[in-house]
């Protein structure tokens, strides 16, 4: 009894670890690529490698957040942050947010949410519709953080999910005031972080 | 009972969904659109053939008394197979379904049919019925998925057809997954019977 359990059991293992080791790398690797695809939606086009000269850069609410530097030429163009909010409808939210030097806003991209299908789900078009007030595409955050209109702010909200906007925008207001913080002390106060997800080796 | 009738039963005498009722979680959770529910289902199927064929194939090796935990390994064994395999190659069909991928392992269709079908009957049959569940589930899965996404977004298999503000959302949201669950339910009832 014991030993057919137990054969059964290491059978199991070997073959659990045998499907690991052979998807580790595909999966490390299809992250790494959506990172990759997220950055380069979001600033204008590089020719470094943001990812390898990714830092970690304080916000105002005292965590930090990561900033993915773009360079053309050796001259800086704009940066992606990763950033996220806790006060989404149904849990965390992260999105990655271009800036251009000048502080505005270059595109967006949602990289992980659990709102409510239709309703909030639908901040991943919403905020790049050229509607109403909509959009927060080429809108400059450098005078204040952007904020739905319900809360005196200038952005229209998505329809029945405003708790899903609020949150949206928090998360790019927090982007922006890293990538100020971060943009500010360039000079050293930034620690530079090794990626995480290294690729498949 | 020849393999035909035993694939024919899991399909539709025996349907999982529609007349035993089992699996509700992933049915109710999964299908907000057609192709969500069938990814879901062909996991569940890929599952049940692998783990009705491996318990049939120990049934006289496992002591009774330890028959519930063994099968629960080799079930979990094929559903973090399923979950790292989804992962690795289709993340986008991954991100979506998520949370109940790991879930098959307590859908009691696949521990079900390891009791009352794989433990009992030989490999081939044990095989055909694990055929005949997951497609009878897939299908349930499908169908469901896609009267959900039409009603609620107007599109078929992400394929508009009509505009997206004349869905009625309360079918995207779970109130509309019991609601067309339910209408299913007595439509394939009634069927069944005529």
């Amino acid at each position: 009894m014991l030993l057919s359990l137990t054969i059964i059991c290491l059978a199991a293992g070997a073959i659990l670890a045998g499907v690991n080791m052979y998807t580790t790398g595909p999966i490390a690797a299809s992250k790494a690529a959506a990172l990759q695809n997220a950055i380069r939606q979001v600033v204008p086009e590089f020719d470094n490698n943001p990812t390898e000269e990714a830092y970690k850069a304080p916000t105002s609410e005292g965590d930090s957040l990561t900033i993915y530097p773009a360079m053309k030429d050796g001259k800086f163009v704009g940066a992606a942050v990763e950033s996220n909010t806790k006060k989404g409808f149904g849990g965390e939210i992260k999105v990655i947010a271009g800036f251009d030097p000048q502080g505005k806003l270059i595109n967006y991209s949602v990289l992980q949410h659990s709102e409510t299908p239709g309703l909030g789900s639908k901040m991943q078009e919403w905020f790049r519709t050229d509607k109403n007030k909509q959009s927060i595409i080429g809108r400059s955050l450098s005078n204040g953080g952007l904020s739905v209109t319900k809360d005196g702010g200038d952005v229209d909200a998505i329809t029945a999910a405003t708790i899903s906007s609020r949150a949206f925008l928090d998360a790019v207001n927090r982007a922006y005031s890293a990538y100020k913080g971060g943009a500010d002390s360039t000079s050293g106060a930034t620690t530079k972080i090794k990626e995480e997800e290294g690729g498949d080796k | 009972m020849s393999n035909m009738k035993i694939l024919m039963n899991g399909i539709i005498k025996e349907n999982p969904t529609f007349v035993l009722l089992l699996g509700m979680c992933p049915t109710l959770g999964t299908t907000s659109s057609a192709l969500n529910g069938m990814s879901m289902g062909l996991a569940t199927m890929f599952v049940l053939i692998c783990s009705n064929f491996v318990i049939s194939a120990l049934k006289n090796l496992i002591p009774d008394m330890v028959r519930i935990p063994a099968y629960i390994v080799v079930i979990a064994t094929f559903v973090t197979v399923v979950q790292m395999c989804m992962e690795a190659f289709v993340p986008a069909l991954y991100a979506s379904l998520g949370l109940f991928i790991p879930l098959i392992v307590v859908n009691c269709i696949v521990l079900g049919r390891a009791e009352a079908f794989a433990a009992k009957n030989r490999i081939v049959p044990s095989i055909f019925d694990g055929i005949g569940m997951g497609l009878g589930f897939t299908l349930a899965l499908t169908l469901l998925g896609a009267i959900r996404e039409m009603l609620g977004t107007g599109k078929f298999f992400g394929f508009a057809f009509m505009p997206e503000e004349y869905g009625s959302l309360i079918f995207v949201l779970a109130p509309g997954a019991f609601i067309a669950l339910g209408y299913l339910i007595a439509i394939v009832d009634k069927l069944r019977k005529a």
